[in-house]
């Protein structure tokens, strides 16, 4: 039985091209990480900003798009902005579709960043920012140089559990056309149904060697940012 | 309510032949499965036949509002008819393409009807019979694109199919190379990039795109281009070895004889202006293994 | 109204009001332009979108999809909850082998996408055969939701203690109380308090997630406005729709999970937390 489980793994392996997939998920992940960190961000400081109109936008973008499905979202991207408004982020075919489903999980998770960043917010001493006021600092530097550097460090548990999700959530990117792992997955069970099950713990265990060590990360490193109190 | 339908189905198998099929349907399951229990339970006993249908590819099987269309459902229905299940005995069951053989393995449908190509492969773990319909790759275009005859007139074009699907990749591998892919997550939405011109094609078996443009909305905007280039065999899956199989294929072969089959196609994606492949159709079932 | 800032004076106001002026005009005009091409495709024909007003999409495919997402979500946030609450608990357990066994259970969970979990338990279940058949896709729905929310509620509950002030612990133990009842009677009710935004996000989450069960023949919101919109050339218009459904429960959801937290703020008195008063909810806010 085990020995038959190992060949299916390395039949498997070499039928398919397994990592190659994962590795579009990685990519996946990482821009959209960073394009989300820098929306979110920028959605936290709307929303805590002396502006009402930049608050109501901040905060709307968030329950809007934080209420909506991924999948619709991602499909929104393909069919909507591509599809209907022959928006296009790429000459290549390909990598256009890989730019919007990007910009869909970035889009997506930067009101959950918004949402990790303000929960970091609350962690903040209402007496660091009466100290920043009193020494005379106006909001941006205020919220730039006291406010949100210890908002992230306070946030770095909602922050790692939204990397989590982004990198699990790379998997709908498959609504957008982009060939990641859950296609493979889906193709390759259709190509070989009496393996389902090695194919299922193949993509199951890539996902947990991606995600632990960031969960590990992510939870080792808020406690080591954590400010003391 | 379950108990209503046994005392029905009860009363059915006294009169019917349903009899007979429930005692067939109890010899598969034991031939397939190890547990064959509850599945003896829940397919023959309530009196009820399960059977998998695609909810939502229009024309073939489709959920309208309250009830169910297309020429898979009602080649289904007849097919059932002739086993000894009224229309009413029929449960209709959603069956994904990529769970077809899972819910025939599970016992969670007796037969499916459902776009349902008869491969050796799949013959592996699963029964079929028929073929009821060949069906052939072809090209869904805008209706008024005179540019692309075939599969070869796709070069730098681009070309939408499902996610998974073998039929678009065959395209690029064997017809042209430079064909631009785009996978979705079903037809309904490749139908839409079509019409909004983002995609200049969409391809996957003719019958399935006969039915795209068949509905009301597409009508006028999409056409089949008829030129198909390759054979699927559809089947009625079934579970590995059941009895059915010659029954259903005299159903087959009785619908093909009597014009019902005809009438059924043309009822259900004729209005696009599709005729199926003469060559192929309508077909002969094959032997049962 | 907030400690961040004064609040606008004269010439603030006024250079805000231009501003806004502009962006208005800006979001107005990509506003246009949007609509503009859709009509000029078609997608604003109002063929496709009045089949909305009818009863036929809401009775035949809507709320039969939508109590179907409800089912699904209302079970899994009850199980996760239960879930999570167990093995947070366990993460924080005085006891190496608990805290060990629990953090491998959370991490694996939560690294697996609920996607997989839920093909994963469909197909198992299936095979088993211990299920009424039409029950297994609810079942896996269920069970892939509750394996993974309840993941992140442990990891909430556990980041909430650990978020806490170091003297509620030692205050808890000081009056002599041991280390699973500073735990229970201390610190994870004050960490739920302060965890309630980051819970409501994920329970907005989990009836979201529901939508992944379409791949498993589950018939819940997204897969019959699907089907809807396949048979009748408005698929874009159908997921319009789903997503504003989506959008309108989850916003009650969340409102009510805001206002669930006010009271339950209001009810441990006073100063429940001296430093953790929100500077958002100073900001007045939403």
């Amino acid at each position: 039985m085990d020995d038959g489980f190992l060949q299916q793994f390395t039949s498997l392996f070499s039928e398919f091209d397994v990592l190659a997939a994962f590795w579009v998920n990685i990519q996946l992940t990482f821009y959209s990480a960073i394009l989300a960190l820098i929306i979110g961000t920028l959605l936290a400081t709307m929303r805590i900003s002396p502006v009402p109109s930049l608050r109501w936008a901040g905060s709307t973008y968030v329950t809007l798009l934080r209420n909506t499905p991924l999948t619709i979202i991602m499909v929104f991207s393909v069919l909507g902005l591509w599809g209907q408004l022959g928006i296009t982020l790429s000459p290549d075919f390909t990598t256009n579709f890989f730019r919007l489903a990007v910009l869909a999980l970035s889009v997506y998770h930067a009101a959950f960043v918004c949402e990790a960043l303000r929960s970091g917010v609350n962690t903040v001493p209402v007496g660091q920012a009466e100290a920043a006021r009193a020494i005379g600092l106006s909001f941006w530097p205020a919220a730039r140089l006291i406010i949100l550097p210890q908002a992230f460090r306070g946030s770095v548990a909602p922050l790692g559990n939204v990397l989590i999700a982004l990198t699990k959530n790379s998997t709908v990117a498959s609504a957008a056309g982009v060939a990641e792992a859950s296609g493979l997955m889906k193709t390759m069970i259709e190509f070989r149904p009496d393996v389902i099950l090695a194919i299922f713990l193949t993509f199951a265990l890539g996902f947990v060697i991606i995600v632990v060590p960031v969960g590990l990360a992510t939870t080792s490193l808020s406690r080591r940012l954590a400010v003391a109190r | 309510m379950r108990r209503g339908r046994l005392v029905l189905a009860l009363a059915a198998a006294a009169t019917l032949t349903l009899a007979g099929c429930s005692s067939g349907d109890g010899g598969d399951d034991a031939d397939a499965g190890s547990t064959s229990e509850a599945t003896e339970e829940t397919g023959g006993a309530e009196g009820t036949i399960k059977i998998g249908i695609k909810f939502d590819q229009p024309g073939l099987g489709y959920q309208d509002g309250s009830e169910y269309t297309g020429f898979d459902v009602d080649v289904a229905k007849f097919v059932a008819g002739e086993l000894g299940y009224g229309e009413d005995q029929i449960e209709w069951v959603q069956a994904p393409s990529a769970q077809r053989e899972t819910l025939l393995q599970n016992g969670q449908v007796d037969m499916i009807f459902a776009t349902y190509s008869i491969t050796d492969k799949r013959k592996e773990v699963v029964s079929f019979g028929g073929p009821y319909f060949v069906a052939g790759q072809d090209l869904l275009v805008a209706a008024d694109d005179d540019s692309i005859s075939g599969p070869e007139d796709l070069e730098g074009k681009n070309l939408c199919s499902v996610t998974g699907s073998t039929s678009a990749q065959r395209i690029k591998d064997e017809y042209a190379a430079g064909t631009n892919l785009l996978e979705q997550p079903g037809y309904a939405e490749c139908v839409t990039a079509l019409t909004a011109g983002t995609v200049d094609a969409v391809t996957t078996d003719d019958i399935i795109l006969a039915g795209l443009a068949a509905v009301p909305a597409n009508e006028g905007k999409v056409k089949v281009v008829g030129n198909p280039f390759s054979e699927e065999n559809y089947g009625v899956g079934i579970a590995k070895d059941s009895e059915n199989c010659e029954a259903i294929n005299e159903a087959i072969t009785k619908m093909i004889d009597d014009g019902t089959w005809q009438e059924l196609l043309d009822k259900n994606v004729g209005a696009s202006g599709y005729k199926a492949n003469e060559e192929l159709n309508p077909p002969t079932p094959d032997a049962c293994a | 109204m907030s400690t961040l800032f004064d609040v606008p004076g004269p010439v603030a106001r006024r250079r805000m009001v231009w501003a806004n002026i502009g962006a208005t005009i800006v979001v107005i005009g990509i506003g246009v332009w949007v609509l503009a091409r859709l009509g000029a495709k078609g997608q604003l024909d109002p063929d496709l979108w009045t089949p909305f007003l009818t009863a036929n999409p809401w009775t035949n495919y809507l709320i039969p999809g939508l109590i179907d997402t409800l089912t699904a979500a209302g079970i899994s946030i009850v199980t996760a909850a239960v879930f999570g609450f167990v093995f947070g608990l366990g993460r924080l357990s005085a006891s190496k082998a608990v805290r060990w066994i629990s953090g491998t259970i959370v991490e694996f969970f939560r690294a697996v996408p609920v996607l997989l979990m839920m093909i994963f338990f469909y197909l198992g279940l299936g095979q088993m055969r211990i299920l009424e058949p039409s029950d297994v896709p609810l079942v896996a729905v269920v069970l892939g939701l509750t394996f993974y929310n309840g993941s992140v509620f442990a990891e909430l509950v556990r980041s909430g203690v650990h978020g806490l002030p170091r003297g509620q612990r030692e205050a808890a133990l000081a009056v002599g109380l041991r280390d699973g009842q500073s735990l229970r009677l201390v610190e994870v009710p004050q960490a739920l308090i302060a965890m309630l935004p980051a819970i409501a996000s994920q329970l907005v989450v989990i009836l979201k997630d529901t939508a992944l069960g379409v791949i498993i023949t589950y018939p819940e919101l997204l897969d019959a406005a699907r089907r809807f919109g396949s048979g009748n050339g408005n698929i874009l218009q159908a997921l319009v729709v789903a997503a504003l459904i989506f959008i309108v429960i989850n916003y009650g959801l969340t409102r009510l999970a805001d206002a669930l937290a006010g009271r339950v703020g209001k009810r441990t008195a006073g100063k429940p937390r001296a430093e953790a008063p929100s500077l958002v909810v100073a900001t007045g806010n939403d």
